[in-house]
């Protein structure tokens, strides 16, 4: 009885699932040879540009930990940079100060960030939209400051901020430390992005983008919404933290001047040009951060700002809801001139 | 006390440049329903141009004078031509565009005027206000015009047909559309005033902070935080706020012993989040009630 009426069901509906099933495919192709050619780059190209993609697969941790917030959970965030340079500094006291080996370093990073994140995910339950970049722009802004603190400095290096030793590749790995650093960057952001797709999926992830939506409508179907912001906000902060240690072993110094509130914009402009919700813009939004300022640069150092200024614009008109978007649309039409 | 009352005069004159800002920041919020991050930016453009104006051997005055009129018309502009194709985007979007007008104003000043401090004249004086040491007579004239904008704007917004259809304009797009406002063009309106206003700031900070193309960088962080202070929905709370913001930080970084003074910002900042914990709306803020 059952096979007959899922049978029933099928029919009508084949030809719809047949055209997802070849667009799912055809995702998972082009993912898989995302991967592939991502891993085989540092074997090919000349270690400045291996770095240079390090650095984008790092800004793009920190992006997808702002789209966690911001894009899913509806919680907008200008103190990203002080979780960022949070994680960094966790690496760097750590390996600095007490001689932990680097890859212990990340996830402690990760931890301390979480928890900094869950408790200032608290008050922020208190404010909305405006009121709340507010006071993530205050954490943004203090950031640096309580890092040049003169109490702190035996543990922060004061303003000097403090060096953090190149991790080595292992003994059996015929690599040099750049390339090493690239894999371990891969293979961490890889994680954590199956990890946050992984997480939009799931019942949680339902609720979060419910409190989003409506956050009236997700309460009254039994969702806590308090828990869950709160929650995002740690995982949020999680996210941007690790990115944060990645950084500090790519740059091999910290600095509080680092993570002042530029680089939290630089952050939200990633969001918006990759695409807010779009989990793999957020790498998109990382390649934008870090190289067009460098091409506007080589165009004209005196208006490298303001050449940066009308990229900016220009892509905000050509695509209003991010590269995420375009691509939404690009493919919606290809599928429109295809059946007319 | 002698030292208490000395430090909330200063704040106070530090809190006028600030309530300046704030007051530009809300006029703007007011108009447009966002925090527009280019604000300290236009204002600085608009001071430089005054600067060039007075430089080329125009008077004071009205130096002064074509300045704000530049600045409202730039302001409209910018609406017009920049904003309006964007209108429809994601809000996020729209704050990128903010942030790269900043970038673009920031840059062509450096280009045009270069980034040496330059000195901006007061038509005020420099010298003490009633003998003492507490004020002089230009923050004294700076505290005396912002008061005197916010004046002009109460009766403005409360008083005349265009300001009502402003406020309209702002608060409900689509009724204030259907009894034939034109909603766009009250936008543009308010992003000249707020242009305007800013130009005012602009030029009455100058004098103080002296005249470079950062110049506004900190100052619209405490305007900001003035104006959210104050409740982003009342020019009088964003005044109000704005030296509110001046008063503590200057108390906070003389009395609050060990950390005050290197961490003065810091303070200030977190007594205006424990202040929203328990105001979400700012002081003065309406609370918006949404309809389900």
């Amino acid at each position: 009885m059952t096979a007959v009426r899922e049978e029933q069901a099928a029919v009508p509906s084949a030809p719809a699932t047949g055209m997802i099933r070849r667009r799912l495919n055809l995702r998972y192709l082009g993912l898989i040879i995302v991967i592939l050619a991502a891993a085989a780059l540092p074997l090919a190209a000349s270690s400045f540009v291996t770095f240079q993609v390090t650095e984008v697969m790092i800004y793009g941790l920190a992006i997808l930990g702002l789209n966690l917030l911001t894009g899913f959970n509806g919680q907008f965030s200008l103190g990203h940079s002080a979780f960022y340079g949070i994680g960094a500094y966790t690496t760097a006291i750590l390996m600095h100060n007490y001689d932990v080996a680097y890859y212990w370093t990340i996830p402690a990073a990760g931890g301390v960030c979480f928890v900094i994140g869950f408790l200032f995910g608290l008050p922020a339950l208190r404010l909305q939209n405006l009121y709340l970049a507010l006071a993530t722009f205050a954490l943004a802004n203090a950031m640096p400051q309580i890092l040049k603190f003169h109490a702190l400095e035996s543990w922060t290096g004061g303003v000097q901020g403090l060096s953090v030793d190149q991790p080595d590749p292992p003994g059996f790995l015929p690599i040099d430390s750049d390339q090493w650093l690239y894999y371990l960057t891969f293979g961490v952001i890889l994680v954590m992005f199956v990890a946050a797709a992984c997480l939009i999926r799931s019942r949680s992830g339902r609720a979060i983008m419910a409190i989003r939506d409506h956050p009236i409508a997700a309460t009254a179907m039994g969702i806590n919404s308090s828990l869950y912001k709160t929650l995002t906000f740690g995982v949020s902060a999680f996210y941007t933290g690790v990115a944060g240690a990645l950084g500090a072993l790519a740059v091999a110094f910290v600095a509080p001047d680092s993570f002042t509130i530029f680089l939290s914009i630089s952050f939200l402009v990633g969001l918006v040009i990759g695409g807010v919700g779009s989990i793999p813009g957020s790498l998109f939004g990382g390649l934008f951060v870090l190289y067009v300022p460098n091409i506007a640069n080589s165009l004209s150092t005196g208006l490298a700002g303001a050449i940066y200024g009308v990229i900016l614009l220009i892509v905000i008109f050509v695509m209003p809801s991010g590269a995420a978007g375009f691509v939404r649309f690009a493919a919606g039409w290809l599928a429109r001139l295809r059946q007319s | 006390m002698e030292l208490l009352l000395q430090q909330v005069m200063a704040g106070l004159a530090n809190g006028a440049i600030y309530a300046c800002m704030a007051l530009a920041v809300v006029m703007i919020f007011q108009a447009i329903d966002h925090l527009n991050f280019a604000q300290g930016e236009m204002a600085m453009f608009s001071t430089f141009i005054a600067w060039q104006l007075i430089a080329w051997g125009f008077p004071f005055w009205v130096a002064f004078v074509l300045t704000v009129a530049f600045s409202f018309v730039a302001g409209v502009l910018i609406d017009r031509v920049l904003f309006r194709p964007v209108q429809n985007a994601p809000i996020l979007s729209q704050i990128v565009a903010f942030i790269a007008l900043f970038s673009i104003l920031n840059s062509s000043a450096g280009q045009i005027w270069d980034y040496t401090i330059k000195s901006f004249p007061t038509p005020f004086g420099h010298e003490p206000l009633f003998g003492g040491t507490l004020i002089d007579t230009h923050e004294a004239g700076m505290i005396g015009v912002t008061l005197a904008m916010l004046g002009l704007l109460y009766l403005f917004f409360r008083g005349t047909r265009l300001g009502l259809a402003m406020r309209a304009a702002a608060a409900n797009p689509e009724s204030a559309r259907l009894v034939g406002i034109r909603v766009g063009w009250m936008t543009a309106l308010g992003w000249g005033m707020a242009a305007a206003i800013g130009a005012v700031a602009g030029m009455l900070i100058a004098p103080i902070v002296f005249l470079d193309p950062n110049m506004m960088l900190g100052v619209l962080l405490y305007g900001f935080a003035g104006a959210v202070l104050g409740g982003l929905t009342s020019p009088g709370g964003a005044v109000a706020g704005g030296f509110a913001v001046g008063v503590i930080e200057n108390l906070a970084g003389t009395f609050i012993p060990y950390i005050g003074r290197e961490l003065k910002l810091t303070i200030a900042l977190v007594l205006i989040v424990i202040v929203l914990m328990f105001r979400p709306s700012g002081v003065f803020g309406r609370r918006v009630v949404s309809r389900v």
